[in-house]
């Protein structure tokens, strides 16, 4: 896993509640036995219309938008369990997402693959899509050390909660299961106790 | 004075981290062929066994077709998916329970009526309706393929403990009211966000009044308002739903387990950090009118109107009524309707087709639509055809499919075109989960066997 430290970016505002992760990657882009090429289908349904041609409403598919922080309304990866989801937003190129909340698994595949997700205050989050409405270049800064994130544009800072075992994994790019295979003889010796019916 | 999730969840906990991560043991892991090729190239990569081979069990189920099993999968890229699932299963020496076996299905079907499922454990799938099994009184709860590869690879994963959340309906439900309809109506009020970071325990008299299959369709939807997981206290209908079951416990192993399994309940002094109550007098058959299953209302209910939508839900309610071709303030009861869909691991069961097929028995299905009857396993296949349930379709004008996933998806060739109306007995209402431009109404199997006879959104208590 890419070590995560800080990051100050321009952003992709998606100001819709309830993202779900059939609309981040659809079903019918599951059936890959591998984990790339997934950020090609990214909000597929929402990018491309039934020519396959982009639509260009639909904030991907608008130049004025670019940038490594995606900032999503409320309830963002509601749905299936698919880690999929987490690699088309990570493939797609992806380092941030920011909402005023996310679906529980969705958060914890993000941070098992290096994607940060980073909760801001209904109130940050409205002052995020403010800004942009009128600035579309206006940048976050998110320093995970520090945990915090900030407005360039007002100057604002919030402070973010994360899992500080997970914090330590994504700023030193390790993964759960390296943990875990060191761990082996708790396992056993916990098995050892269990009541086996 | 601890919850039932806390005593199962204490039991599990092989060390606790620092900052409070639990390294939780997982006792059952079911795999499909969606979420799991990653995984398994993993423990290739790093040059792995499965630990506990014994407590893995694979089925394909998302990809494959609802006709002619027999044959091989058409699909080249979903046939490449089931064809991996197999090897991985001889590859890791793992039980796989294949297509064409009779113990095949839906896995989250397959797990409680093999006896795979039992109060008390730990189960994980790399799938959100894992929450179904919660319904036999374990924690249960769906995984990311990098978790499915954890489990794989030591039995373990990392977990914060989620909150707990009491969810009590008291009173009796209505008659034509099922247990879908007590899901949707508390998902309607909870929304699709609003158990997120919670781990529900179902209780009430309207819950405890309820067979194993309805406990099964009330926890299934859990994650639909975003809980980790749900789960109802085992009682006498668990123990005797369980007993016999080719995996459950035998002889002396059976008394010992079941005098544990007894003690899994709620202390009455146990805290929640969250309590909610209905009342089940409130309920009635449901449907949705969105896109996320919260967006639900009784079958005679009206569509909210803007006025009593937060600002910040405006252009996602927008947005989702304008992908369904609805109006706010609009009923749907006589809307034209083009598809019908009984199957998933929501509403697959026995029970499902039993409802199904009494109510459309000496009725005819609706010439304008197409109905997909899917069982959630072959042993619910057998199990209709032995009572004589498929006869009764069939003189209706229905047919029966094999069992899969199906249209819950759209994984395989089941699709609604875009556009088009489907009643779905399934658990996701999402833009295009059916199918590029679906529109999907979930409902209970009431409400979908009225839709299949009149091709309208109907009140079944209209033939009751």
């Amino acid at each position: 896993m890419e070590k995560f430290k800080t990051l100050t970016s321009t952003i992709v505002p998606l100001p819709m509640e309830n993202v779900d992760t059939d609309q981040i990657i659809p079903a019918r882009f599951l059936k890959a036995t591998t984990r790339e090429g997934f950020g090609d289908n990214l909000f597929r349904d929402w990018r491309y219309d039934k020519e396959n041609k982009p639509i260009a409403s639909f904030v991907l598919n608008d130049p004025t938008y670019s940038g490594e922080i995606l900032v999503a309304g409320k309830n963002f990866g509601s749905g299936s369990s698919r880690e999929h989801a987490a690699w088309a937003v990570s493939g797609y190129g992806f380092k941030v997402v920011v909402s005023s909340f996310f679906a529980d698994i969705f958060k914890n595949n993000s941070l098992n693959n290096g994607l940060l997700p980073v909760v801001v205050s209904p109130e940050f989050l409205a002052e995020i899509f403010e800004a942009v409405g009128k600035d579309t270049k206006m940048t976050l800064t998110v320093n995970l050390e520090a945990q915090t994130i900030t407005n360039n544009t007002t100057g604002k800072s919030e402070h973010f909660d994360i899992n500080p075992y997970k914090k330590s994994c994504l700023l030193e790019g390790l993964d759960d299961i390296d943990y875990l295979l060191k761990n082996r003889d708790k396992i056993e010796a916990y098995e050892a106790t269990k009541n086996n019916y | 004075m601890k919850t039932l999730f806390e005593k199962i969840w204490d039991k599990h906990v092989v060390t606790t981290l620092n900052d409070g991560t639990t390294q939780l043991y997982i006792d059952r892991h079911y795999c499909h062929e969606v979420t799991s090729p990653q995984a398994f190239e993993g423990l290739r990569k790093r040059g792995l066994k499965v630990f506990r081979p014994q407590q893995t069990v694979l089925s394909p189920d998302h990809n494959i077709p609802t006709l002619n099993q027999d044959k091989t999968i058409e699909d080249p890229v979903s046939r490449n998916q089931v064809d991996t699932l197999k090897k991985n299963a001889a590859d890791f020496g793992l039980t796989y329970y294949g297509m064409g076996d009779p113990r095949n299905g839906i896995i989250h079907v397959i797990g409680p009526e093999t006896g795979l499922t039992l109060p008390g454990m730990t189960i994980v799938c790399g799938d959100s309706h894992t929450s179904t099994h919660g319904a036999m009184g374990s924690i249960a709860f769906g995984i990311g393929t990098s978790e499915v590869e954890m489990t794989l690879a030591t039995q373990c994963i990392f977990q914060s403990k989620p909150k707990t959340m009491r969810i009590t309906v008291n009173g009796r439900r209505k008659p034509g009211v099922t247990a879908k309809d007590i899901a949707l109506y508390i998902i309607s009020k909870m929304t699709t966000g609003g158990a997120t970071g919670y781990f529900v325990e179902y209780a009430g008299e309207a819950i405890r009044n309820t067979t194993m299959e309805e406990r099964l369709t009330i926890c299934n939807l859990s994650i639909e308002m975003g809980a980790r997981g749900g789960m109802i206290a085992p009682d006498e209908v668990t123990f005797e739903y369980v007993k016999g079951k080719e995996n459950a416990p035998k002889g002396e192993h059976w008394d010992k387990a079941l005098a544990y399994w007894k003690t899994l309940k709620s202390d009455n002094d146990a805290v929640f950090d969250k309590e909610v109550v209905f009342d089940a007098a409130d309920i009635e058959p449901m449907v949705t009118y969105g896109t996320n299953p919260g967006m639900g209302m009784g079958v005679r209910d009206r569509i909210p109107t803007l006025d009593t939508i937060d600002e910040a839900g405006r252009i996602s309610f927008k947005k989702a009524l304008d992908y369904m071709g609805f109006e706010p303030g609009e009923s749907l009861l006589g809307k034209k309707i083009d598809y019908v869909f009984l199957g998933s691991c929501t509403n697959g069961r026995i029970e499902d087709f039993r409802a199904f097929s009494n109510f459309v028995k000496g009725k005819k299905k609706a010439d304008n639509v197409v109905v997909w009857l899917v069982p959630g396993s072959w042993r619910v296949e057998k199990q209709i055809k032995a009572e004589g349930l498929d006869k009764i379709l069939n003189e209706a004008g229905f047919e029966l499919r094999q069992p899969g996933c199906s249209a819950c998806l759209a994984m395989n060739d089941d699709k609604v075109p875009a556009g088009k109306y489907a009643v779905s007995t399934s658990n996701r209402n999402f833009e295009g989960r059916q199918g590029p431009g679906a529109r999907t109404i979930l409902a209970g199997p009431l409400v979908a066997a009225a839709a299949a006879v009149t091709g309208k959104i109907t009140d079944p208590r209209d033939f009751i």
